[in-house]
């Protein structure tokens, strides 16, 4: 590369001259470009002060300078006007040159005084010098330009679509047609509307104009019943199989298993929004065979958490029926037996609450505050009583401030009346001012008496089992030493008027009979009890949830140490904590801690009927062989009692 | 002569009532849109008989008021396919049997 040879060629040509210079042309309404560009490049410049004297301005300084000279030496005018005088004789042309001459002759020292005859002709030079006033001189400056620069930008096209249509008379016909018939139509709908609405107006029953409404939710409405049945059919697809079991399965190696049954586990219900909350309570409805209701909650004191009541349909075990959420945790609920829309509500903060399931709110319809009197402490049971003297609504509540508590439902709100507060006993003690103050026990369970209607059970945290009176606010019919820790549930048997049932965190559940101190049949169970429910078909069933996560279920008719069944039921090491019949089909529910709801089909032998007696109401059977347990365990014990 | 009547009539019908301009399809902002609906109605009416001054009336003016390139056709019967700008067409009837299709496209 080094060795290639660059030609290099001189030219004349100005390289900063423009090659390209180009002018508007009007004529040809153009931009032209112009031939020739000058080449000539000025590189130094140089402005002289040599004017030819032949010129008007050399002319002029030439006679500024004799005028000059001529003024000074006004003394030697002798020879000077000598010399003048032969000058003005001489014709002008050589005048100055003469006198130049004769300047020259004389030598230097003259020079002045011939410079004072060249003065001679003044007037002539003063003419001229007139002549030419104005002195110019070109001064030209250009301002610095910026460089140019090209910028180019296209915009987007414009958008552009595509349309396509025919044109015939046919088209055009039908369109008009079309359009009249529209039109009819939207004036018909308007004569309705305003007629609708002029009825309506006239009426004033309600506000609201319903045909806009009704042809909105018409179609709404339609599809969701439609939905709700496909809910149904898909879930009951899917589900199949347990369905069929819950129909028709009864389990055949129950003949072999020597009287002991089995639980087989059919649906599980869940709701994603109450995971991780603790199931406490469980409630079926009393119309509605296959709906029970769930309360959601916390055990846990520290952990409290928003509370949920959902009620499930055995028809839909994917997603529950109705939801209501709560601020505080649900603790227990009730449905009223005479209206099964209505579910009493008892919460981990003290307040009951009423809610109305056929109303589409989430808030509950009554609700009670810390000024219509709620309970300090967390409402362990609510129970329905039959309608007051006045028809009003009204249910019992008991809590761990020791108050049983009767909420009616009087003009849309609702009232308390204290009933009983529970006493500690031996607690009274010497307060201030010598008051006796008495502290309250707490209330963790009650149960009404399904024929004797004042009578109730409260069984309370100590241990106790009180039986009291409606009637009787301040004083107990009867008090039992049932537990040694807090009873959880009290429960009476459905069919025998006298026997009622207890159990307790002190892993121990009691068969009592009200007129006996002492109860008639104990068993442990290993764990902690969290809840027992008696069997709705037979008076000697019961069942019962213990925090290890089994459901025990006895007949004690057929066996009266040992349960019939002993299974787990509850998933993942969680406890427990309700278990409640179904009133018609042979299926329990139980709840745990988790928020897992199972539902469990009894196998036969858990639920033998007595088929021995069938003259009388097959009811009574199990309980006339209750009476005989009941004596020959009083025999056993007491035996001076029977006397 | 009822039949006849009747037909009578019912033409009649048909041109009073099928008169009014009915718009097929348009993607035309509302402004525009009702501007040129009245402006074809308007030259329709003028040149009844002819389609062609009807349709030049209705392209210079919506150039002059809406740029330039605008595409009008008149007719009682045809087919097209047309690539028009984006919200600046306008296809309708008017007339009972006469179908304009306005567009705009550079």
């Amino acid at each position: 590369e080094l060795k290639e040879e660059f030609t290099r060629i001189l030219t004349a040509n100005n390289p900063h001259a423009p090659q390209n210079i180009v002018r508007y042309s009007f004529k040809k309404r153009a931009y032209k470009p112009v031939s020739y560009v000058d080449q000539m490049a000025i590189h130094f410049t140089l402005n002289g002060n040599m004017i030819p004297k032949d010129s008007d301005e050399g002319r002029r300084q030439s006679i500024k300078l004799i005028t000059a000279a001529e003024k000074d030496p006004v003394e030697t005018s002798a020879v000077t006007s000598e010399e003048a005088e032969i000058k003005d004789e001489e014709s002008t042309g050589d005048t100055q040159a003469a006198g130049e001459e004769e300047a020259e002759e004389s030598g230097k020292a003259e020079v002045a005084e011939a410079a004072e005859g060249e003065e001679s002709p003044p007037p002539r030079v003063k003419e001229q010098k007139l002549a030419n006033q104005f002195n110019f001189i070109e001064r030209a400056s250009r301002t610095l330009n910026n460089p140019t620069r090209e910028r180019a930008c296209q915009s987007e096209p414009t958008p552009c679509a595509d349309f396509s249509a025919t044109v015939n008379q046919w088209e055009t016909y039908d369109a008009y047609v079309e359009e009249l018939q529209k039109v009819e139509k939207s004036k018909e709908k308007e004569k309705t509307k305003a007629q609708v609405a002029k009825r309506e107006e006239e009426k004033k029953k309600k506000g609201r104009k319903f045909t806009s409404l009704e042809s909105q939710i018409d179609d709404i409405k339609k599809i969701s019943k439609a939905v709700k049945i496909m809910e149904r059919m898909v879930n009951q697809n899917i589900f199949d199989d347990i369905a069929q079991d819950f129909k028709y399965f009864e389990d055949a190696s129950d003949e072999y298993r020597d009287q002991k049954g089995t639980l087989l586990p059919l649906w599980n219900f869940q709701y994603h929004k109450a995971r991780g909350r603790a199931v406490t309570a469980i409630s079926w409805n009393p119309k509605y065979k296959d709906l029970f209701a769930v309360g959601y909650g916390s055990y846990d004191f520290m952990k409290q958490c928003q509370g949920m009541l959902v009620l499930y349909t055995m028809k839909n075990p994917s997603f529950p029926e109705y939801v209501f959420s709560t601020e505080s945790g649900i603790m227990c609920l009730d449905f009223h037996n005479d209206h099964p829309y209505l579910v009493a509500v008892g919460f981990y903060d003290g307040n009951v609450a009423i809610y109305n399931l056929k109303k589409a709110t989430s808030q509950p319809s009554y609700k009670s505050n810390a000024m219509s009197g709620k309970h300090t402490e967390p409402v362990w049971q609510v129970k329905w009583q039959k309608d007051d003297m006045d028809n009003n609504l009204n249910f019992f509540s008991v809590s761990s401030d020791g108050r049983i508590v009767s909420w009616t439902l009087v003009k849309n709100e609702l009232v308390h009346t204290d009933v009983i507060k529970l006493p500690a006993q031996g607690t009274t003690m010497q307060g201030p001012e010598g008051l006796q103050l008495q502290t309250l026990g707490c209330g963790t369970a009650f149960d009404f008496h399904k024929k004797i209607d004042y009578l109730f059970l409260v069984g309370t945290e100590e241990g106790k089992i009180y039986k009291c009176s409606k009637r009787y606010s301040s004083q107990f019919l009867d008090v039992f030493e049932a537990h040694h820790m807090a009873v959880d549930t009290v429960s009476w048997n459905p069919y025998h008027l006298k026997v009622f049932i207890s159990c307790s965190s002190d892993w121990t559940v009691k068969i009592w009979d009200h007129t006996i101190k002492t109860p008639m049949f104990i068993f442990d169970l290993s764990s902690a009890v969290g809840d027992v429910a008696w069997s709705p078909y037979s008076s000697t069933v019961f069942a019962a949830v213990t925090t290890d996560g089994k459901a025990h279920v006895y007949d004690l008719s057929i066996n009266k140490y040992e349960a019939l069944c002993t299974q787990l039921v509850a998933k993942k090491k969680s406890k427990a904590t309700h278990i409640q019949f179904n009133p018609v089909y042979p299926v329990v529910v139980v709840g745990d801690e988790q928020g897992h709801i199972i539902s469990l089909k009894l196998s036969p032998n858990l639920r033998k009927m007595p088929k021995e007696k069938k003259g009388q109401e097959v009811k009574k059977g199990p309980e006339v062989e209750i009476a005989k347990l009941d004596k020959l365990l009083n025999l056993v014990r007491d035996p001076e009692s029977k006397a | 002569m009822a039949d006849t009547g009747e037909g009578k009539k019912e033409e009649a019908d048909y041109k009073r009532l099928h008169n009014f301009p009915l718009i097929r399809h348009t993607d035309m902002p509302e402004e525009m849109r009702v501007e040129a609906m009245e402006l074809c109605v308007t030259a329709c009416e003028k040149y009844t008989t002819n389609n062609e001054s009807a349709a030049k009336m209705i392209k210079e003016m919506m150039d002059k008021k809406f740029g330039s390139s605008w595409h009008v056709v008149i007719g009682e019967s045809f087919g097209f396919e047309i690539t028009h700008e984006v919200k600046n067409l306008l296809y309708m009837f008017f007339g009972g049997n006469l179908a304009v299709c306005v567009w705009k496209c550079s």
